[in-house]
């Protein structure tokens, strides 16, 4: 085979893959955070009674559910512009994968809101809170709680999908790892170090999930 | 006075550090109907789970029919048999379960061939007539062809004491077969029990139900803290119970 | 040039239609390897013993803490370094269907662990030995609760399939990019991509719920 393992290019680059999974969390944050907001409003039209609600929503989960992200990408980066809508790579992405979260975080709060018993509602109601009031002080808080298992495996999902905006040459750290690979040829060393790197990054973000679930978890 | 079918001698087991089984002796004649009471934690079905090796027990000896059950021992040494041994004995007794535990993708008429098909090599046709005379026999014929889903929890239990005797079993063991039902499904299954009894088929039951322990039992074996506390015939033992703790546990279970 | 969608479209049509094939034979290869495959990791996950407990653990934690891109790009350049002469193609498709491979074995070691106890202890009870079991009572309800995640994972081997565009493999994605760089049409022929995966994730979405619709039990 003639290949011996030598790592020494590899760390000579590490902070250039340190700064490239800064950038990938950066993305993730960003996008997920977006995502949440967008999810939760489209959870909330998911699960009301009015079908001008539902629909709408129903078809922004389904499309996007089933489009693939790299799709979406060359899409907002290389056609959107001919309508006049130009972003830099970095914002392009951020849209995209907000978009995606949006759908996926969609699918995760209705069904923590489904789990949620409807007497709650009556209950505030009955002592005079409005529709708004209720979603954010009684529901929101508890759904929250409730989702907090599949909302880690969402996040965790939505953190590698950071490494598709590689393709549009964000240097993120997919990127970084292509480029040290390219122009090292330490192929299994640099692809070694940057899988490790992300199934490491998703173990401790799995860890801090337990972590909040455990803070925000009801005495019992 | 038939032929000793189960003997047990000096049975123990541990569950980690907690003894649950202290020694347990007992012998069950052909044609018996045992009845076997106390309460949580007496470790009546812990007795009754291991005479079919659910469970495994780390002394004492169990015979079946005069075939050592489980283990082998020889003077000093005690060596667990195969698993392909095991698992012909288990087919010697036949189990009906609190929870039934009917195969939920097969009909009930499957449920009962299974056995026969896989175990005792029948054909398929003469497992199906088998399995047929079992479905009449506890009542339920016109379900042969339904699946679990679509039976009530009384009509799931009698497939499931079918399903275990279609097997021809030298012993019966019913582990608290009416205690996950509710109450007005209770009385068909006890009735099908009635008439296996009435038939002759040995029988190991653990129930709550005391008024079917004194009138179908032939005897009853009362349990406490892993030993046997009392046995006797009912209709002695329930009105002139020997032992407080008897005495005890009959008030607590309201039985008059 | 022609200048109006539909007959840019029509020019195009055989590009496009190979495209839809090259998608189509990875996905199904990459579902077909990865699901067998997957099978037996999640047997293993269950029934093994210990070490080789571990060792699946440690597999399916990796491939599933790994994006599928690193995989594929992985794939691509350690095969050639190593000296098996993989190409794009079959680089592409092992990368997937490791992927797929790991995500099974964690539905399949899921599905057979929800199975109740009782069960196991009924199949005991009338005499059956573990291998009886298994296949008569254990697999068969188990298969029933994969089936819905088991479907989704395909879907997402569709969606995969695009990301081996990356490493040169000529499926719709490229091909598209190709017509694109051709005719600069790219706002509708990436709609008509995103239209097209959008089919047929869909369908297998709908098939799916026929299949499960299918093979429910009566209640």
């Amino acid at each position: 085979m003639g290949y011996t393992l030598n790592f020494s290019a590899v760390w000579r680059n590490f902070d250039f893959l340190l700064s490239g999974l800064a950038l990938s969390l950066g993305l993730a944050i960003i996008s997920i955070l977006i995502g949440a907001v967008i999810g939760l409003l489209l959870a909330f039209a998911l699960t009301s009674k009015s079908r001008i609600a539902v629909m709408p929503a129903q078809a922004y989960v389904t499309i996007i559910r089933n489009l693939p992200i790299l799709v979406l990408v060359l899409f907002v980066f290389f056609a959107l512009p001919q309508l006049g809508f130009r972003l830099d790579k970095v914002r392009s992405f951020v849209l995209v994968l907000s978009v995606y979260s949006g759908a996926y975080l969609a699918e995760v709060f209705r069904a923590g809101l489904l789990s949620i018993p409807k007497g709650l509602t009556e209950a505030g109601l009955s002592i005079g809170l409005t529709s708004m009031q209720i979603r954010g002080s009684i529901i929101a808080p508890l759904m929250l709680r409730n989702v907090l298992p599949s909302l880690s495996s969402t996040i965790i999902s939505l953190f590698k999908d950071t490494s598709l905006a590689a393709a549009i040459a964000v240097p993120e750290l997919t990127f970084a790892a292509r480029k040290i690979n390219v122009e090292s040829f330490r192929v299994i060393e640099t692809w070694l170090v940057t899988s490790a790197l992300y199934v490491a990054t998703c173990f401790l973000i799995a860890i801090l999930m337990r972590f909040v679930e455990r803070r925000l978890a009801l005495p019992r | 006075m038939g032929k000793t079918i189960l003997d047990i001698q000096g049975l123990r087991k541990t569950y980690g550090q907690h003894e649950v089984l202290k020694g347990v002796d007992c012998m069950v004649q052909e044609g018996e109907v045992i009845s076997i009471i106390g309460s949580s934690g007496s470790g009546k079905t812990t007795m009754l789970r291991c005479i079919n090796m659910l469970e495994e027990f780390q002394g004492g000896k169990i015979s079946l029919d005069g075939e050592e059950i489980g283990y082998h021992v020889d003077g000093g040494t005690r060596r667990r048999k195969s698993e392909k041994e095991i698992a012909r004995q288990r087919a010697l007794t036949g189990m009906a379960f609190q929870q039934f535990n009917l195969f939920p993708h097969m009909t009930a008429a499957e449920n009962i061939m299974l056995g026969l098909v896989k175990v005792k090599r029948m054909s398929k046709p003469a497992a199906r007539s088998i399995a047929e005379k079992w479905l009449d026999r506890v009542g339920l014929a016109a379900r042969a062809n339904h699946y679990p889903g679509q039976l009530s929890g009384g009509q799931q239990q009698r497939v499931a004491i079918a399903r275990a005797i279609a097997m021809a079993p030298r012993l019966m063991l019913f582990d608290e077969v009416t205690s996950a039902l509710d109450p007005e499904l209770v009385g068909e299954v006890l009735q099908v029990i009635k008439g296996l009894a009435a038939d002759g088929m040995t029988m190991l039951l653990v129930t709550h139900e005391m008024r079917f322990a004194y009138e179908v039992s032939s005897r009853v074996i009362f349990m406490n803290q892993g030993v046997i506390c009392e046995e006797g015939d009912p209709k002695d033992m329930f009105v002139r119970p020997k032992t407080e703790r008897l005495a005890e546990f009959l008030k607590s279970s309201s039985f008059n | 040039m022609s200048h109006t969608f539909l007959e840019q479209l029509w020019i195009a049509r055989y590009v496009i239609l190979n495209g839809i094939g090259v998608t189509v034979s990875i996905s199904l290869l990459a579902i077909l390897v990865g699901s067998v495959l997957g099978v037996f990791v999640g047997l293993a996950l269950v029934y093994a013993g210990a070490i080789l407990r571990l060792v699946m653990r440690a597999y399916t934690d990796i491939i599933r803490g790994t994006p599928v891109l690193v995989l594929v790009l992985a794939s691509y350049y350690v095969s050639s370094a190593v000296g098996l002469d993989l190409g794009p193609f079959s680089a592409g498709v092992l990368a997937l269907a490791i992927f797929c491979s790991s995500h099974v074995g964690e539905i399949v070691r899921g599905a057979l662990q929800a199975i109740p106890r009782g069960q196991t202890e009924a199949a005991k009870a009338i005499g059956l030995t573990f291998t009886q079991a298994f296949t008569s009572v254990l697999w068969p309800q188990a298969m029933r609760q994969c089936l819905p995640a088991w479907v989704n994972t395909a879907a997402e081997m569709v969606k995969a399939s695009t990301l081996l565009s990356v490493i040169g493999v000529a499926e719709l994605l490229l091909r598209t990019q190709e017509i694109i760089s051709r005719n600069f049409m790219s706002l509708q022929f990436y709609f008509l991509a995103g239209g097209l995966y959008f089919i047929i994730n869909f369908g297998i979405e709908r098939f799916g719920k026929y299949v499960e619709r299918k093979t429910a039990l009566p209640s």
